[in-house]
């Protein structure tokens, strides 16, 4: 678990070398908002296995589409770390399958 | 392809920025790039779109321009392959806001997409449509997103209740569309879709009293829901640290917060769920703590028990203690906005509070100091006020402000005694004198004068004080002013109160004139300083010379104002020797109300008394300077003060020549009980307006305290001819039976003869049934109220 610290307009975490920071709103639950980024660098652990920093910076997209899975215009929709990275696998083997129809030779440039 | 070939691959391209060793070695790869970048787009290649739009995002998150990317993502999405639209909308979502052209373009593509059936392109589709749509293209599509609410896959429908929040907070005419299904979606069992319902419902009451009634309804079901959850809805999936869905639990919470506000009925249905909540869930990890933050919240904005009110705020009393600084965050933010409202329940954990005064953590400490200062009330402020002087003598600077006006306000509020006022103030004072508010001193200076049995006391402790730090202008300034006015008993040895002082003449001297000549002493200082020592001239026992040679000297001090003084005072000493004592005597307490208000108040009170006959002690001369000198050495405004005469200079000067001493302000005229009868009582207050003799104003109160109302009630009064009498409108005519709201009246009376005053009153009302008159004179009218 990493540090974590409240203020009045932002919440940041600290996990090893990253540091994540989230804007709130007046009426948001300061401890909440602390267990929506673990749940999120949870997601991001299970889906590249150990996440490090690396990761984030060579798979930044895929940073986002995670996060794209768990959070949606500033609102939770998917509170199951399982059912989140299952989508995000569906949509890479969706990716994938797709260039494998289309363009064969394009296999290879599935991970940009 | 030559453009192609030579361009990066993704990753290749983040490894050689990052090894770029200095800026423009980063500046220059990326520019190499992006005109890569820019060609391929030119030439069209649709296969590389999504790699080349990739490396340009990136490049984006780093602060670098890429507008020239926005058409292309237009081109990503509409494409066929899942790999385009994925960037595609990645990009529209970064590049594409409402603030550029382009964004309205992709609403057909959205539109396209939302109604294919391959439910990652719909989840793509409605992300981008719920973090960029503007209200226009909410409306265009909003019907769409109204049919997958009905959906079979989960997926979609959670995206789209939150795409629904997204809309009907761009245009909040769209309630009307996603009202009705929320009653079938608040059936869900999956959690995704049920958080984005009650989400949704939220949003909803937010907007709407209407929807908010409506939903009210709902308060039962929204209450089994969470029960079921909290109870027997386990599931490892959704739980954190053994705590049932804790995302799902407190956006419940807010919504029966939002529902049960100010509505009895709804607040009595959540009650006991809400008791539940607070005494089972596990506090051991952030998750559980996080679900009890929100169900104290919630417990304190309803209208719930008073029991259970209590238990919130223990709640809250518990989490000042947790080792997580976060949650003794939560605590005390919470606790500073209850303090008003739940006094006593908070005042119970005053301990705890206090201890939080010694956090390392700034945010913290500011946060307990608000607290701290809330919760001093008169039983407890000797604990609070030692502790919160502690709190001064090391706390950070920024708080140094704060911390002692908020001692000195409790002080003037709470203080026991007046000894301990002046400690305080003093103590004060000495730790944070350069951080008090301006009217400290006057204030300081206005305690000690109204306390006269404290004089010894203050003048010893003031010049010791002194005598160790001349350097803290505020305490200096009220030291100076003491030892000047009560200088006789600071050599006069013994004190009870304080350790035995021995003082020598020549060392209250030295300390004065070390003020006067110090580097560190403000102008205002000097000021006091030379004043005081002119005062001392008549305390001292000694001759004067020490103090006439420092007096000469400052005569032609460069600052002007001490030069005023020390001119003025020299001329004390040599012309005027024989009035220097009257004139230095010492001063009357002038009355509370603020430098500014003393002032005026005692030149309108001057004008009033031109036309009594106010006894004349002393000869007319002394006693203009007398004047001078009074207005000058006042607590009240030493350093910028206004011209010490009154506003019309001519009249003024008169009225110093012909009655000069500052009169001492009218009392109060005694109030007359005039008329009793079985409970209905009428009594007389008396007020001479200064500024206008001839004129008397009467107040006629009536009170009841019998058990039957006075009805109709009227007065009517009479005077000699040679008054002039008004009566205006009474409050009302009726007066309430068992002490009830007084009726009054005013009557004003002119007096140009000054006559005797005479007064008749004659009274009509009914009370108990009957109709009642009564006609008096007013006997022992007092003589104030004519003369």
């Amino acid at each position: 678990m990493g540090q974590r610290t409240l203020s009045p307009d932002h919440s940041s975490s600290r996990y090893a070398s990253l540091y994540f920071c989230c804007a709130v709103e007046n009426q948001d639950n300061e401890l909440l908002t602390l267990e929506i980024v673990h749940r999120y660098v949870e997601m991001l652990d299970k889906y590249f296995g150990n996440v490090c920093e690396l990761d984030i910076i060579f798979n930044f997209e895929k940073a986002y589409f995670i996060l794209d899975e768990f959070i949606i215009g500033g609102e939770i929709q998917e509170t199951s770390k399982k059912s989140a990275v299952k989508a995000i696998e569906d949509s890479d083997m969706l990716q994938e399958v797709s260039t494998q129809f289309l363009m064969p030779r394009e296999k290879m440039m599935v991970v940009l | 392809m030559v453009a192609s070939s030579s361009s990066l691959k993704l990753q290749d391209l983040i490894q050689e920025i990052r090894e770029a060793k200095t800026q423009a070695q980063e500046r220059e790869v990326i520019q190499k790039e992006c005109a890569h970048i820019r060609a391929s787009f030119r030439d069209g290649d649709p296969l590389h779109r999504h790699r080349q739009l990739a490396k340009l995002l990136y490049v984006h998150m780093l602060g670098y321009p890429a507008h020239f990317g926005q058409m292309e993502c237009l081109k990503l999405i509409a494409s066929p392959r899942f790999t385009d639209k994925r960037v595609g909308y990645l990009g529209a979502m970064l590049l594409l806001d409402e603030r550029q052209d382009a964004h309205l373009l992709i609403t057909n593509s959205i539109k396209n997409d939302l109604s294919q059936g391959i439910q990652a392109v719909q989840g793509l589709a409605l992300c981008t449509l719920s973090a960029t749509g503007s209200a226009e293209m909410c409306r265009d599509l909003a019907t769409e997103v109204e049919k997958l609410l009905l959906q079979p896959s989960a997926y979609v429908r959670k995206k789209a209740v939150l795409t629904a929040v997204h809309m009907i907070r761009k245009v909040p005419e769209l309630s009307n569309i996603f009202l009705p299904p929320c009653a079938q979606l608040l059936h869900e069992h999956h959690h995704g879709v049920l958080l984005g319902t009650i989400t949704l419902i939220t949003e909803l009451c937010e907007r709407s009293p209407a929807a908010l009634k409506h939903f009210r309804k709902m308060v039962p079901q929204l209450v089994h829901i969470l029960r079921t959850l909290v109870t027997t809805g386990y599931s490892t999936e959704h739980s954190i640290s053994g705590v049932s869905d804790p995302f799902l639990q407190v956006q419940i919470l807010r919504l029966l917060r939002i529902l049960g506000r100010n509505h009895e009925e709804s607040s009595e249905t959540m009650n006991d769920l809400l008791a539940q909540v607070a005494t089972n869930t596990d506090t051991s990890r952030n998750a559980g703590n996080a679900v009890l933050f929100e169900t104290v919240l919630t417990i304190m904005d309803i209208r719930s028990a008073a029991g259970l009110r209590v238990l919130a705020v223990n709640i809250l009393g518990r989490f000042l203690l947790n080792n997580d600084r976060n949650i003794r965050y939560v605590a005390l933010t919470s606790l500073l906005r209850l303090v008003q409202s739940d006094h006593s329940a908070v005042q119970r954990h005053r301990p705890t509070v206090v201890e939080c005064l010694r956090e390392p953590d700034g945010s913290l400490s500011r946060r307990a100091l608000e607290l701290s200062l809330a919760l001093v009330n008169s039983s407890n402020v000797r604990a609070m006020t030692q502790e919160l002087q502690g709190f001064l003598e090391s706390c950070p600077p920024d708080l140094q402000a704060d911390c002692a006006s908020g001692i000195l306000l409790a002080a003037e509020r709470f203080a026991p005694t007046k000894r301990w006022h002046i400690d305080t103030t003093l103590r004060v004072l000495m730790t944070a004198g350069t951080h008090v508010r301006d009217d400290a001193v006057a204030n300081l200076t206005q305690l000690i004068g109204g306390a006269q049995e404290l004089h010894a006391y203050s003048v010893r402790r003031l010049y010791s004080a002194l005598a160790e730090d001349i350097s803290q202008q505020p305490l200096v300034q009220v030291a100076a002013w003491c030892i000047g006015e009560y200088g006789d008993l600071l050599l006069e040895g013994s004190c009870e109160e304080t350790e035995p002082l021995q003082v020598e003449e020549e060392e209250v001297l030295a300390l004065l004139e070390r003020v006067l000549q110090s580097h560190m002493s403000l102008p205002a200082t000097r000021g006091y300083a030379l004043t005081a020592l002119m005062k001392l001239s008549t305390r001292l026992h000694g001759d004067n010379n020490r103090i006439r040679q420092v007096v000469s000297v400052y005569g032609s001090c460069l600052d002007v104002e001490l030069q005023q003084r020390a001119v003025e005072y020299n001329t004390l000493f040599r012309k005027y020797d024989h009035m220097r004592a009257a004139i230095l005597e010492k001063i009357p307490l002038v009355e509370r109300g603020g430098s500014q208000a003393d002032e005026e108040a005692k030149e309108s009170k001057e004008t009033a008394q031109l036309s009594e006959a106010a006894p004349v002690p002393t000869e007319p001369q002394a006693s203009k300077l007398l004047d001078l000198l009074d207005l000058l050495d006042g607590p009240s405004g030493d350093a910028q003060h206004p011209p010490p005469l009154d506003p019309t200079p001519g009249g003024a000067l008169i009225h110093l020549l012909n009655l000069p001493c500052a009169p001492p302000p009218p009392a109060p005229i005694p109030n007359l009980k005039v008329f009793e009868r079985e409970g209905l009582q009428l009594n007389l207050s008396f007020v001479r307006p200064p500024g206008t003799p001839t004129l008397l104003l009467i107040t006629v109160t009536a009170t009841n305290t019998s058990g039957g109302d006075v009805t109709h009630f009227i007065c009517q009064a009479a005077v000699p001819k040679s008054f002039q009498l008004q009566l205006q409108a009474p409050s009302g005519d009726t007066v309430p039976a068992q002490g009830g709201l007084p009726t009054t009246q005013l009557l004003r009376i002119l007096n140009p003869k000054k006559a005797p005053l005479r007064l008749k009153l004659r009274l009509t009302y009914n009370h108990f049934g009957q109709s009642v008159q009564e006609i008096f004179e007013v006997n022992n009218l007092p003589v104030e109220t004519w003369q």
